[in-house]
């Protein structure tokens, strides 16, 4: 029976240890502590192009992640990439003429929107477009500009 | 030419009747699974010999192949002048592939080898038919519980040696080659994701368990009732699962993380 017992205890250890490391990894490991900032207010802005941004990339705000991309989408009219943000809803005093730009975290890291904060008295509601947005730097135009800007210095 | 041929013939016969007595088996097994919700302690008994005894081993191989990962990424990544992705790298290598794989494989070896043999011993002493004349059906009461322990260990087992492998490295990256603290939880947090890398692995490592139990205890149900015939049925559940979990590797990673 004393036998049974502590065999019984030590499956119990077992699976509480595989359980712990199940969420060790879901906590410390993996961004499944991220999820829980989704519900917020969401808010669009237009590109004229993405380059590498992605889905679940940042926003940021001097620094600060705010939000994250929640879709990339085609515009139909203006053929422009419509990108919708989600802010995290502690965020809700940002000026409504907010800029947005594509930059990219180093030279070769993964890109995020960085946030520039306006100067108006109307905060961002949800479903707000930010008129104010400067796309990503494709490193083929600048290289191509630079040629020609030294061709036309000749 | 003939007898050539006549040989291939049987092989191919006993190959194909051994893979469907192998399904038949495993419908029985499934078949009495329900039965053990009503004795419990069978399956805790089979939990403790094929999980709590397979820890130490998984523990130990986890912390030494999340140490060593982390120097050898250390070495590459800093030429790179990335190590700070050094937690990437080894948080996506473990709980992709590393731990469910190598997990299987030591589960073979430590657990699969000795379900295959004690299975097989129980044949060939013929304890098992002494239960059929008993009335009791020995898939139920042998095979079932020690299907569905092996079932239950594995995804636990593969979670474990993620862990301590991430921690292994950890121990490594930041005491002794001094990668940043911050920097490694917190790239490794933004770029493993919970459904589309740890639950594919624990998918991974959960069909692992199903197949590589199945293998052992086939194997030893199915054993020449001899101590050789059990020797070769122990080399095979070993070898066969190697196949089966390596096979069965790249099937399941082509499937969840290719865009096939």
């Amino acid at each position: 029976m004393l036998q049974k017992k502590s065999t019984e205890i030590l499956v119990g250890l077992f699976v509480a240890l595989g359980i712990g490391a199940l969420f060790m990894l879901a906590m410390k490991v993996s961004n499944l502590a991220d999820f829980s900032d989704e519900r917020g207010y969401q808010v669009t802005a237009q590109f004229q192009n993405t380059g590498g941004l992605k889905v679940r990339s940042p926003v940021t705000m001097a620094g600060v992640r705010v939000g994250r991309v929640a879709a990339i989408e085609l515009d139909p009219i203006t053929y422009n990439a419509k990108v919708t943000i989600n802010m995290h809803p502690q965020f809700d005093n940002i000026p409504a003429d907010t800029s947005a730009s594509i930059f990219t975290a180093g030279l070769l890291g993964e890109q995020y929107i960085s946030l520039d904060a306006g100067a108006d008295d109307f905060y961002l509601q949800d479903g707000d477009e930010l008129m104010l947005t400067q796309s990503a730097l494709v490193l083929e135009q600048v290289i191509g500009q630079f040629l020609y800007s030294v061709a036309e210095g000749n | 030419m003939i007898g050539f041929i006549r040989s291939l013939g049987r092989w191919g016969l006993g190959t194909l009747e051994r893979l469907g007595r192998g399904h038949i088996f495993l419908m029985h097994t499934l078949a009495g699974l329900p039965g053990l919700f009503l004795r419990p302690a069978l399956v805790i008994q089979q939990l403790f010999s094929l999980g709590v005894l397979s820890v130490l081993i998984v523990l130990i191989s986890g912390l030494f192949v999340g140490m060593v990962l982390g120097l050898q990424g250390y070495n590459t990544l800093v030429d790179f002048g990335a190590e700070e992705s050094l937690g990437v790298l080894v948080s996506l290598s473990l709980v992709r592939e590393l731990g469910p794989v190598v997990t299987a494989l030591l589960f073979a070896g430590r657990a699969g080898s000795a379900l295959t043999a004690e299975v097989g011993l129980m044949k060939s002493t013929e304890q098992l038919s002494g239960m059929e004349m008993m009335a009791v059906d020995p898939v139920r009461r042998v095979i079932a519980p020690r299907f569905l322990a092996g079932f239950i260990s594995m995804p636990l087992l593969a979670a474990m040696f993620s862990a301590i492998g991430v921690i292994g490295a950890f121990i490594v990256g930041h005491g002794l080659l001094g990668v940043d603290e911050g920097a490694f939880w917190s790239q490794m947090q933004t770029k493993t994701d919970w459904y589309g890398d740890v639950m594919n692995g624990v998918i991974k490592s959960i069909v692992f368990g199903f197949v590589v139990t199945w293998i052992a205890l086939y194997e030893g149900y199915d054993a020449t009732p001899t101590s050789e015939g059990v020797g070769r049925a122990t080399t095979r559940t070993v070898v066969h699962s190697a196949f089966a979990i390596l096979g069965l590797d790249f099937v399941l990673t082509a499937l969840m993380f290719g865009d096939i």
